[in-house]
C-alpha cells in the first residue's frame, strides 16, 4: 500500500510550526462579546447560578476549616482599599473610632445604632481561618468578632429581607457621577453561619487600618472580595436592584460572581 | 459490538483506499462526540486558566502563600533594567529572562506587564471576573463530560477492550517505544501500549486531579471536603499541583498533535469524527499482534 512517508525533521518542523500557529492565532475574537452583560457572557455567568446552587447544597451548614495558632506565620495581608482617604474616616480615625456607629436598618423590627463597644460587649467568636483571595493568594489569620446572627438577632429581621448589604466607609472606585463607596451582601443563610462574624480583633490584636478599622465582615465559606471591610451600616433587603448596578456588590457590579464560594 | 471490520467495498465512496485496506468503525459516537467536547472544553479553561493565573502569577507551597516568609516555588513577572523593562520567570528561585512571551510582552512600543501574553488568555485583556466566568462554566462541561465518558464507555465496553492494559501490553512496550521514536505506526484495532497509557493517564489521573486541585480551591468546598487540603498539601499546594496538570495536559496535547500527524492525520481525524478507521493489512507471514475485540 502507498505509505505516509514523512521525514522525522520534516515531521517535527511542520508539526511544531501547526501547533504554535494555532496558539498564536489567540483569542481576540472572544473579546467582543465577554463583556458584562454580553450575551455570549451572560449565558455562560448561567454556570454560577449553577455553582452557587451545588455548594449550597453540599455545603450546608458545615464550618470551613479552622487552624491552630503555628499556622499563623505572618500579618494578614491587606488587599483592596488600605488606607482609607475619605475624610469622614479620617475623622473617625483621628479620635480611634470614638464616634463611629454601626447602623442595622432596612428590613428589620427594630433599627439599630450600635457603638465599638456595645458590640464588644456582646459575646465574641474567635476563629483562625484562611483568607483567599480571588486572585489565587491565602493567608492564615486569627479573627475575633461579634456573630452578625447576634446582632441580626437584635434588630429582629423581618420575614421578607433576604439579603444582608453592608455598606462601607472607603472609596473603591470615583466615577463620572461620584466617589463609589464599597458595598456587598450576602444572603441569610450565610449572614447566619456561625463563621460569620464582624471582626474587630486580628491575631489578638485591634483590628489594623490596612485590615479594616474599626469592623469588617468575615464569611468564612467565600472569596475575600466577599467580605467588606471598614463597615458603617447593615441593610436588610430584599432585592439587590436599587443599590449600586444592582448585582448585590461592588465587584459583582464589575463582572464578578454574586457567590464567591469558589 | 461496535468493532465490525467490513472490507473496503461494502463502505462506499472512499475511492482513494487501496484495494486491501480495511476499513473498521474503531470509535464509538460516545467517544467521538465526549472527544470533541474534552477539546472545547479543555481549551476555553487553558486560556481562561492563565488569565486567573495572572491575577497572581506566583505559586508556592503549603497552606498559605508566604508574604512574611519565602514558599514560592514558580513566578512570572517583570523588572526594570539598564536595558528597559525585562520579564523573567523564577523556578525554585532560578531565574530565566522571557522577555517578550512571559512577564513582559505586547505589540513593539506597546508592551505591558503580564504573566502570560495577551495572545494566550481570555478574554485577551486583563479581566480576571470573565475568565472566573468562562473557566467554570467549561469546568461544568468538562466534568459532566467526564461522567458520561465513563458511563458510556463502561457500557459499550471502550474501557475494558481499548484501555485497560494487558499483560501483553507490558510485553510489548519496549519495542512499542522504539516504534514511537522511530515515528513507525501501526494502524489496528486495537490502542497500542503508550496509547493506553497516555489516554488512561489523562482519563483517570490528570483530569480527575485536575477537578480534584480544582475542588480543594474552593473555599465553600473546604468546608464540605475539609480532608482534601490536607491531603494535597495545603491550598496553596493544591494550587500549584493544578498547574503542573496543566502543563502536562498541554504536553500531551503536543504529543496528541504530533502522533496525529506523524500517523496520518486524514485517517486519524475521520476516525474520531466518522468513526471509521483504515487499519493496516496484516503483512503476510507476520506474527503481528492483532488481537480480536
Amino acid at each position: 500500500m502507498a505509505k505516509f512517508v514523512i521525514s522525522r525533521r520534516k515531521f517535527l518542523t511542520s508539526a511544531s510550526l501547526g501547533v504554535s500557529g494555532i496558539m498564536l492565532s489567540g483569542c481576540d475574537v472572544f473579546d467582543s462579546q465577554l463583556g458584562v452583560g454580553d450575551g455570549l457572557r451572560s449565558f455562560l455567568e448561567g454556570a454560577n447560578g449553577l455553582t452557587w446552587r451545588a455548594q449550597r447544597l453540599l455545603a450546608g451548614d458545615s464550618l470551613a476549616p479552622e487552624f491552630t495558632e503555628a499556622d499563623i506565620r505572618q500579618p494578614q495581608r491587606p488587599n483592596g482599599v488600605t488606607a482609607p482617604d475619605d475624610d469622614v474616616y479620617k475623622g473617625l480615625l483621628a479620635n480611634n473610632f470614638a464616634d463611629w456607629r454601626l447602623e442595622v436598618s432596612g428590613l428589620v423590627e427594630k433599627p439599630l445604632t450600635l457603638t465599638r463597644e456595645q458590640l464588644m460587649n456582646m459575646p465574641s467568636r474567635t476563629q483562625i481561618t484562611r483568607h483567599d483571595c480571588v486572585e489565587g493568594w491565602s493567608c492564615i489569620a486569627k479573627w475575633t468578632g461579634t456573630p452578625l446572627s447576634l446582632v441580626l438577632d437584635q434588630a429582629v429581621v423581618k420575614p421578607q429581607a433576604r439579603y444582608v448589604m453592608f455598606h462601607c466607609l472607603d472609596t473603591i472606585d470615583r466615577s463620572l457621577s461620584g466617589d463609589i463607596k464599597y458595598y456587598g451582601s450576602i444572603d441569610l443563610i450565610d449572614a447566619r453561619h456561625p463563621q460569620t462574624i464582624l471582626a474587630y480583633g486580628l491575631n489578638g490584636k485591634p483590628l489594623p487600618v490596612e485590615n479594616g478599622a474599626p469592623l469588617r465582615v468575615r464569611v468564612e465559606r467565600q472569596i475575600g472580595y466577599k467580605m467588606p471591610k471598614y463597615l458603617r451600616k447593615i441593610e436588610l433587603v430584599d432585592g439587590f436592584a436599587n443599590i449600586g448596578g444592582g448585582k448585590g456588590g461592588y465587584w459583582e457590579d464589575n463582572g464578578y460572581d454574586w457567590y464567591g464560594g469558589i | 459490538m461496535e468493532s465490525v471490520a467490513r472490507s473496503q467495498s461494502t463502505v462506499g465512496p472512499d475511492t482513494a483506499l487501496p484495494k486491501d485496506a480495511t476499513l473498521i468503525y474503531r470509535q464509538s459516537r460516545w467517544t467521538r462526540l465526549t472527544h470533541w467536547l474534552w477539546a472545547i472544553s479543555l481549551f476555553f479553561m487553558l486560556l481562561s486558566g492563565l488569565q486567573i493565573f495572572n491575577a497572581r502569577p506566583q505559586l508556592y507551597i503549603g497552606k498559605e502563600s508566604g508574604f512574611a516568609y519565602n514558599n514560592t516555588v514558580f513566578a512570572i513577572g517583570a523588572e526594570n533594567t539598564a536595558n528597559g523593562p525585562r520579564g523573567y520567570t523564577e523556578i525554585f528561585g532560578k531565574r530565566f529572562d522571557t522577555t517578550g512571551v512571559l512577564g513582559w510582552s505586547g505589540p513593539a512600543g506597546r508592551e505591558t506587564s503580564r504573566a502570560f501574553p495577551s495572545w494566550a488568555t481570555i478574554p485577551s485583556y486583563y479581566d480576571l471576573g470573565t475568565a472566573r466566568v468562562v473557566h467554570f462554566f467549561f469546568a461544568w462541561i468538562l466534568t459532566t463530560t467526564l461522567v458520561v465518558w465513563l458511563v458510556a464507555s463502561l457500557i459499550n465496553g471502550h474501557l475494558r477492550r481499548d484501555l485497560v492494559p494487558r499483560i501483553d501490553d507490558l510485553r510489548r512496550l519496549p519495542r512499542d517505544i522504539v516504534d514511537h521514536a522511530r515515528l513507525k505506526f501501526h494502524h489496528a484495532r486495537e490502542y497500542n501500549t503508550l496509547q493506553k497509557m497516555a489516554y488512561g493517564g489523562v482519563m483517570f489521573v490528570l483530569l480527575p486531579l485536575m477537578i480534584i486541585t480544582g475542588l480543594a480551591m474552593s473555599p465553600s468546598m473546604n468546608a464540605v471536603l475539609p480532608f482534601l487540603n490536607d491531603l494535597l498539601g495545603g491550598r496553596q499546594t493544591a494550587r500549584t499541583i493544578h498547574f503542573i496538570v496543566m502543563l502536562l495536559l498541554v504536553a500531551f496535547f503536543i504529543i496528541h498533535m504530533l502522533m496525529i500527524f506523524a500517523a496520518g492525520p486524514i485517517n486519524e481525524l475521520r476516525s474520531i469524527i466518522t468513526g471509521w478507521y483504515r487499519t493496516d493489512p496484516p503483512a503476510p507471514g507476520s506474527k503481528t499482534p492483532e488481537r480480536s475485540a
